[in-house]
């Protein structure tokens, strides 16, 4: 009766050693899916790519959501409704947003003003600003994003935010 | 004269309404020409789909069944001149639509001689013409679909002709009240109905067509059964069905006509029908016979709030004020303009409005309808019983009022037509269709917030790549350099420091 019970043991600690050692070699040769929840991470973020989040865009902050090391509620023009959808995805709590959100709106260029430095074009995250060295810039209003970080770079300050219709 | 007789075996419609018909008013009259007015407002997006875009400038002279706009973009119609005249402006006007209020309208200012242009010489009859080019030619005509959806004729049969077909079917369902404009067009234009038919079956290579009428229009199914016997065409069979609303839809036609339900989000077509309006019919048979495009189209102005309530021939273009007094204007107790019937017409603040396509009536009431206060949902389902489509209206203004799309879309919202059944019986009084269709307006704005939000995503994933793409090039560029001036030595380096201090030297000679 010993040795059935000894073989047993034996038979299903070798088979437990075995797929061990079978997991650890698949999760360090086989890619993760953290690249997966990345992506579905990205697809709730409102891709304004505005870094208000202190992340350079919205692909980096959801890389920074996913490792942990951020919370979710850094994010004011996705608002509450974002930070609730990040909780339900990710499955963590919610919780306010750490800034007030903000209203969706474009930026533009007056463009009697503009000295065509080039600086907002370099500045847009999304290429949404089209100009020349030195001639007129202009928004290029459907493809803005409202993200502001064409306004402080501007030397002159002739960008504005408008609210979007 | 006998009549073939109306055939009754039908399919089943679900709920639905038996509502008051107030249309012999303004049946009593035949139809009346409205003269050519002094001005003409020709909205650019009279259709579904993208607006046309003007080919005429302002000042420019234009003639009667001229073309002013193109189609533009994959789903859009022309528009035509209505009569001669010159373009006095092209700019935002009030016109009746159900979202904004102002559209970009070209404005003609008529000089009354209603001079034709010249008619085009490819006048081929129809049934010398392969189905595609009749299709092409029949857009061209800027024929929209008449019963008010006023999707682009020619791509919907284009549509049709890549799915196998069976039915050819002709809505002369009329069935919102007060609007008699399909009845009437059918007993004074039979003829032209039926040729409309003959060419589509052609352009559709089908032979089988219906023509379907309410049981309330024994006029017009006589004069159908008369138009058709006098045709003698066995391909065309007049159907007669009983008078509930909506059995106008077109998914609820084909349900009553074939007994096939049309799937949801599906097509007529999906189960092998194509339904037409009558009106559009007679419109593509003057367009193909006849050389006119879609310039004029019947409309019943009508209601208590109108001296003489009547079926009009009007011109596109002609302002509802026009309209409205040519039939007698309004009486003392007039209240509210409405566009469309009282089911799914829209209320208008003004009559400089245009009557454009899709105007099958000018409603004008007394007095408001009094809706009782809202009051909160008792579950009683009243509205799931009439729901044509049925679903279930009590579940969709739960999660609509709780904004819940999923839910939404679950429950069926996106097949809701929007017939107005459910709030008419609702015993709270609630506004469940403008509520779906808030809803419904809602799915939009999230599908073009998602699109934008994509759009920004794939343009700043193109910059990052742009940017890394670019430093590499300068990084390369410069190792190359590096490498250069290593391979070369320190006597290179001296050599152009020499040639640059001759350079120097020469300068300061002269």
């Amino acid at each position: 009766m010993w040795t059935s019970i000894l073989t047993a043991t034996l038979i299903i600690t070798a088979i437990a050693l075995a797929a061990g050692v079978l997991l650890s070699a698949a999760s360090q040769k086989l890619p993760g899916n953290s690249n997966q929840v990345v992506d579905q991470v990205d697809a709730l973020l409102p891709q304004t790519q505005c870094a208000q989040c202190g992340y350079p865009g919205c692909r980096p902050y959801a890389e920074a959501i996913v490792s942990g090391e951020v919370s979710i509620n850094l994010c004011p023009p996705g608002g509450d409704e974002t930070v609730q959808r990040l909780a339900d995805l990710l499955g963590r709590d919610p919780e306010p947003l750490a800034e007030a959100a903000i209203v969706a709106s474009v930026a533009v260029i007056d463009e009697a003003i503009c000295i065509g430095c080039t600086h907002c074009r370099s500045a847009c995250p999304v290429d949404a600003i089209t100009g020349a060295h030195q001639f007129m810039h202009t928004v290029i209003r459907s493809e803005c994003t409202g993200c502001e970080l064409c306004i402080a770079p501007c030397p002159v300050d002739c960008i504005s935010m408008v609210p979007m219709i | 004269m006998s009549t073939p007789a109306a055939t009754y075996d039908l399919g089943k419609l679900y709920g639905g309404l038996r509502l008051p018909a107030e249309k012999t008013v303004s049946t009593s009259l035949e139809i009346q020409r409205i003269p050519v007015p002094d001005q003409l407002v020709l909205p650019l997006a009279q259709h579904v789909g993208e607006p046309a875009h003007p080919v005429v400038g302002i000042g420019e002279y234009v003639l009667k069944g001229q073309l002013l706009a193109e189609p533009y973009g994959s789903l859009s119609a022309p528009v035509h001149a209505s009569s001669s005249g010159k373009v006095v402006a092209i700019e935002p006007w009030p016109v009746s639509r159900r979202f904004g209020e102002n559209a970009p309208c070209i404005v003609i200012e008529c000089d009354g001689d209603d001079t034709p242009v010249a008619p085009s010489e490819d006048m081929a009859p129809y049934n010398s013409l392969p189905p595609n080019a009749l299709l092409k030619r029949i857009l061209q005509g800027g024929i929209v679909g008449l019963g008010g959806a006023v999707f682009p004729t020619g791509q919907k049969l284009m549509q049709a002709t890549t799915m196998p077909l069976e039915y050819l079917i002709l809505n002369g369902v009329e069935c919102e009240p007060y609007i008699s404009c399909d009845d009437m067009l059918m007993r004074e234009q039979a003829a032209e109905v039926l040729g409309g038919a003959q060419i589509l079956m052609h352009a559709l290579a089908l032979d089988a067509c219906y023509v379907v009428v309410e049981s309330d229009k024994p006029d017009a199914i006589m004069a159908i059964g008369e138009a058709l016997a006098e045709l003698g065409d066995e391909r065309i069979v007049l159907k007669q069905v009983p008078t509930i609303y909506p059995s106008g839809g077109e998914d609820q036609l084909v349900q009553l006509v074939t007994n096939r339900e049309v799937p949801s989000g599906g097509l007529p077509t999906d189960v092998g029908c194509v339904v037409q309006n009558v009106g559009t019919s007679a419109a593509i048979y003057r367009w193909i016979c006849e050389g006119e495009p879609l310039i004029s189209r019947v409309t019943t102005v009508t209601g208590p709030g109108v001296r003489s309530p009547m079926n009009v021939m009007a011109r596109i273009g002609t302002t509802i004020a026009d309209v409205v007094s040519f039939a007698g204007g309004y009486n003392e107790e007039a209240e509210q303009l409405i566009i469309g019937g009282p089911m799914c017409g829209k209320s208008v603040t003004t009559d400089r409005v245009p009557l454009v396509k899709a105007t099958n009536c000018v409603l004008v009431l007394t007095e408001k309808p009094v809706y009782g206060n809202e009051q909160p949902c008792i579950r009683c389902g009243e509205c799931a019983l009439v729901c044509p489509i049925q679903l279930l209206p009590q579940q969709l203004y739960w999660y609509a009022c709780a904004d819940n799309e999923s839910k939404l879309r679950t429950y069926g919202l996106t097949d809701c037509i929007e017939c107005g059944c459910c709030d008419l019986v609702c015993p709270s009084h609630i506004p469940l269709t403008s509520d779906f269709r808030n809803a419904k307006a809602r799915f939009q704005e999230l599908a073009d917030e998602k699109a934008r939000a994509e759009r920004a995503r794939l343009r700043f994933e193109s910059r990052n790549e742009r940017i890394a793409n670019e430093q590499q090039q300068r990084e390369r560029e410069l190792d190359e350099q590096k490498a250069a001036a290593k391979k070369a030595g320190p006597s290179a380096i001296d050599e152009i420091l020499n040639r640059r201090k001759n350079k120097q030297q020469d300068k300061d000679d002269e």
